[in-house]
């Protein structure tokens, strides 16, 4: 019981934050954000894979 | 002795003789979805791109979130939380949930800007939505069963918000048990449900076309209004073809295979 609880206790961390003029935001989600949007981007312009030998 | 025209296993049934409620259900549902719909073959050439890849991502990430689920489940915490077996599928199980959100979310994107609930496809685009918001539901609940001071904060930062709904009574973030019970059956079920509901929707209808592919779609064309004045009916009563310029330079995917599936 004892090592359950410490090993719950050592998977919380505080964090890296970021913040501009009131607005902050946890490093994980932006990370998540960016690469959705970076995902959306590429979807958009690059050529899918044996695309061009199908009708 | 005359030989008795007895149906056997798999043999063909007089769809007109469906007189039973069964038998009615059976007709529509071939009707609605023969298995040809249901299992095509083929899609529509414009389906062969990365626009149209997320979706099965998603479906792709949700059952790596089962799997990984169950196997959680029957071990337990105190093997996903001490044995390094046990966190690391704990860890598979965190990152398929953070995978099936990206692609879900690109997907919406995607399909928000494709107009995809064109051609009678407004409750595929609605199944998409609930799915969505049940998911989200789902994780939330995933988020408070790590049973640490996170969860915790998380359970009562989010007590306030149910209570002030009036959920907080049967919806109680602070019980751990009632919380599983959500997670482990109720929650799941209802995510898979919808999910399975979106899909058979998109076989029904097809795959939502491109803007710039929309001449080819069965459906946009049948529920088009009549144009004002009648010129040429019968090229608009033909499928629309692949522009030769658009399929040298393969640029415009817009065409649409012998047995395309968007209809």
């Amino acid at each position: 019981m004892t090592g359950w609880l410490v090993a719950s206790v050592g998977m919380v961390g505080d964090g890296t934050y970021f913040g501009w003029d009131g607005f902050t935001i946890q490093s994980g989600n932006l990370i998540v954000i960016v690469v959705m949007i970076i995902l959306f981007i590429l979807a958009l312009v690059l050529p899918f894979p044996g695309g061009k030998r199908r009708k | 002795m005359t030989a008795q025209a007895t149906p056997g296993q798999g043999a063909p049934v007089d769809e007109a003789d469906a007189h039973t409620l069964t038998g009615r259900a059976r007709r529509w549902l071939l009707r609605k979805l023969p298995p040809d719909k249901l299992l095509p073959e083929d899609q529509p050439s414009y389906v062969m791109s990365w626009a149209y890849v997320f979706g099965m991502g998603a479906i792709a990430s949700l059952l790596w979130i089962i799997i990984s689920g169950i196997v959680l489940g029957l071990n337990g915490p105190q093997w996903y939380h001490v044995s390094s077996l046990g966190s690391f599928v704990n860890s598979t199980h965190l990152w398929s949930v953070e995978l099936f959100f990206i692609f879900m979310v690109v997907h919406l994107w995607l399909k928000f800007w494709m107009a995809a609930w064109r051609g009678g496809r407004a409750l595929t685009w609605i199944t998409g939505v609930i799915s969505f918001v049940v998911s989200i539901v789902a994780a939330f609940t995933g988020y408070l069963l790590q049973t640490n001071f996170d969860s915790q904060w998380i359970a009562f930062e989010a007590k306030d918000a149910l209570n002030a709904v009036g959920v907080g009574a049967w919806f109680n973030v602070a019980n751990l048990g009632q919380l599983f019970t959500w997670h482990v059956t109720l929650l799941p079920l209802a995510v898979g449900a919808v999910v399975v509901l979106h899909v058979l929707l998109v076989r029904v209808h097809g795959v939502a076309p491109p803007l710039e592919a929309a001449e080819s779609d069965a459906q946009l064309l049948h529920s088009r209004p009549e144009p004002a004045e009648a010129a040429e009916p019968a090229e608009a009563a033909e499928p629309a073809e692949v522009p030769a310029s658009a399929e040298s330079s393969g640029t415009q995917p817009s065409g649409i295979e012998p047995r395309g599936a968007a209809q």
